[in-house]
């Protein structure tokens, strides 16, 4: 038996239409926007003053949204505000209505919104670091803000006393994506649980034209588009431990050796300077690098070797080279160097046999000579030790591999924060606020 | 269980009963209020016209609380400054009675139960007062003073010239509920949980146009 109620409103003679039953205490006449007492047979104004200023709800009132499978009428609309240092904040509230489950609520604030309901235990105090908390099954809840929330617009009609100027103090507790309110007054607690909803998701149940306002900045309960860095720093953990693994079993296997240390003297004006053969020596193990190295004591000079790795038993030849050079003095800034006194050639893939160096050192003619006085006469020598190694080895791919790897977690890492950073700026706890 | 049928010792017509224990009910006819004595019924006042009130209850929902069938047999409205609620009288499928308090539509079920410990006396009690019962922290929620606004149907008690009432809801982590009731000194204590609609599986509900 529904209890349709033809109403006028007493102030201006407008109608009234209930949309919430016998359960609504206080409508809003829509004409005069007087709060009017629906309790008793004959209805009676409770409050005229109301802002000049009409504010349209984003969702008619009367029309139903269907949310976790229930259909709902907003029945409500209410705006709250906070003031923060001189400034006005503001956010609009819906009361959604179903004769039988009861009622939910919708808030929007800069294009967020949030899917409430109220909560059928109490959430147990806590705290995390030294902020308040509270837990709500097995959920932490960070305290957020404290507010004085004053009404400041009302329209449709509420199940409890409505007034605007009534100031109601909130304290907001968030685990994004839930925001969990608690609203105090002398005899009552009330503690409701919001669910962060996409603004489409709210057009799409109560079936709304055009597009959702967009939001702006970041919501208190607002789920981060960024997970939490620390899975890509285990990530990282794990991508670097097994480069090292991998680098120090290529380490074990890879065959390591020293086949040739020979100590040789260059001189410009002797016959040293033409080209000679090392003896010869034994590569081993499966086809591997070789790598040859000129250790000089070369001064003020550059020099450059014709190297020539040749199989004994069949001829075939790797032809390389390796230049050097290294030039040191004084000037008016100071003492000074440049250059480098030693230098190394990589020969891959060498199969085993038996082997010897061709070796064609020579001074380059042109080298510049710099702060020395250039005498072409002047005899040019240096000693220098050639090796040969058979088998590679290098750190520089963990070296190369490791700052790469750090790029995904530390860009993570900053995309998080800045995320956070812009979250808890709105709250009592911003590093932004002086106060 | 039979219905015990009597008359109504006012107008005559046919009174049901659903519940044997029944101590007081009302004549849906002409709205007597009826207190029993042994097997007489003596009528002690008249149902003042119920207030508008949107509980989808209504005498005879049945529903299932714990896996025991109810069913709604009376009630008792009350009002406050927020509006009225509803104490609905329930009579389950193993002869016990408890209540459900359906509260602009937020509901919770509780029984009667009796304490070792004495209660606290009402100008002891502030919200966030919390108790220690069965292992459990209650917390007093909220202290309603509220006013009796009528009865229907069978009631486990002579209940139809109360006046002023305060009432505190207790509540606890787990969903727990308990109501300190202080019509009457010793005041008494309701414990129960608080539920949700579809939980009940409620049958034989109001009609609401347009919402099916």
């Amino acid at each position: 038996m529904p209890q349709v109620r033809a109403l006028f409103c007493p102030n201006c003679g407008g109608t009234i239409q209930l949309r919430g039953y016998a359960q609504t205490v206080n409508a809003v006449c829509e004409h005069c926007l007087s709060v009017l007492d629906t309790k008793a047979e004959s209805l009676r104004v409770i409050q005229q003053i109301q802002e000049r200023t009409r504010i349209e709800p984003a969702i008619p009132l009367g029309s139903r949204g269907t949310f976790e499978g229930t259909r709902y009428e907003a029945i409500g609309f209410q705006q709250r505000s906070i003031d923060v240092d001189d400034e006005t904040y503001s956010w609009r509230e819906y009361l959604l209505f179903n004769p039988y489950k009861g009622y939910r609520y919708l808030t929007e604030y800069d294009g967020h919104w949030n899917y409430v309901r109220t909560l059928p235990a109490l959430p147990v105090r806590s705290k995390y670091l030294t902020r308040p908390a509270l837990v709500y099954e097995g959920r932490r809840f960070v305290h957020f803000q404290h507010a004085a929330a004053r009404t400041t617009y009302v329209l449709g009609e509420f199940p409890w006393q409505v007034r605007t100027g009534e100031t109601v103090g909130t304290d907001d507790f968030i685990s994004p994506p839930y925001l969990l309110s608690a609203e105090s007054t002398e005899h009552e607690v009330v503690y409701s649980l919001g669910t962060y909803t996409e603004p489409a998701a709210v057009w799409q149940a109560f079936g709304l034209q055009g597009a959702p306002p967009w939001r702006r900045g970041v919501f208190a309960n607002q789920p981060s588009p960024y997970s939490r860095p620390a899975s890509m720093w285990r990530r990282f953990a794990s991508l670097t431990a097994l480069l090292l693994v991998v680098l120090i079993s290529v380490a074990i296997i890879t065959p390591h050796e020293r086949v040739l240390e020979q100590v040789y003297r260059y001189a410009s004006h002797t016959p040293a300077a033409a080209p000679f053969v090392t003896p010869t020596f034994e590569l081993r193990g499966r086809p591997s690098s070789v790598v040859v190295r000129v250790d000089t004591d070369i001064d003020n000079d550059a020099a450059s070797f014709a190297l020539a790795l040749i199989n004994d038993e069949t001829g075939q030849v790797w032809d390389f080279g390796a230049d050097l050079g290294y030039w040191h003095g004084r000037d008016e800034d100071g003492n000074w160097s440049e250059g480098r006194r030693n230098a190394a050639a990589t020969v891959p893939d060498v199969p085993a046999g038996r082997y010897y160096l061709r070796v064609e050192p020579s001074i380059d003619e042109a080298a510049p000579i710099s702060g020395v006085a250039s005498d072409p006469n002047r005899e040019r020598g240096f000693k220098y030790t050639l090796s040969v190694t058979r088998g590679w080895f290098g750190w520089w791919p963990f070296l190369v591999a490791f700052p790469l790897l750090l790029i995904p977690p530390i860009a993570a890492t900053a995309r998080y924060y800045s995320f956070e950073g812009k979250r808890w700026s709105e709250s009592d706890y911003s590093t932004y606020l002086s106060s | 269980m039979p219905d015990r049928t009597a008359n109504c010792p006012n107008c005559g017509a046919p009174l049901r009963f659903r519940w044997s224990g029944a101590v007081q009910t009302t004549c849906e006819y002409c709205h007597s209020i009826l207190v029993r004595h042994d097997l007489d019924f003596r009528k002690v006042g008249v149902v003042a016209e119920l207030p508008l009130e949107g509980s989808p209850l209504q005498l005879g929902s049945e529903g299932v609380f714990d896996n025991k069938p109810f069913i709604a047999v009376g009630r008792i409205i009350y009002e406050y400054d927020q509006g009225v609620w509803n104490e609905w009288h329930l009579l389950f499928s193993d002869g016990t009675s408890g209540w459900l308090a359906d509260a602009q539509l937020e509901y919770a079920v509780s029984f009667l139960t009796q304490r070792s410990h004495p209660l606290p006396a009402p100008q002891h009690l502030h919200r966030g007062q919390q108790f220690q019962w069965d292992g459990a922290v209650y917390e007093v929620t909220t202290i309603t003073e509220a006013n009796y606004r009528g009865v229907e149907g069978e009631l486990p008690f002579e209940y139809w010239d109360k006046q002023r009432v305060r009432f505190a809801d207790l509540r606890t982590a787990d969903a727990r509920f308990a109501t300190l009731d202080y019509s009457e000194d010793p005041p008494l204590l309701f414990m129960g949980r608080v539920v949700e609609f579809d939980g009940l599986r409620l049958n034989n509900l109001r009609h609401f146009e347009g919402w099916d």
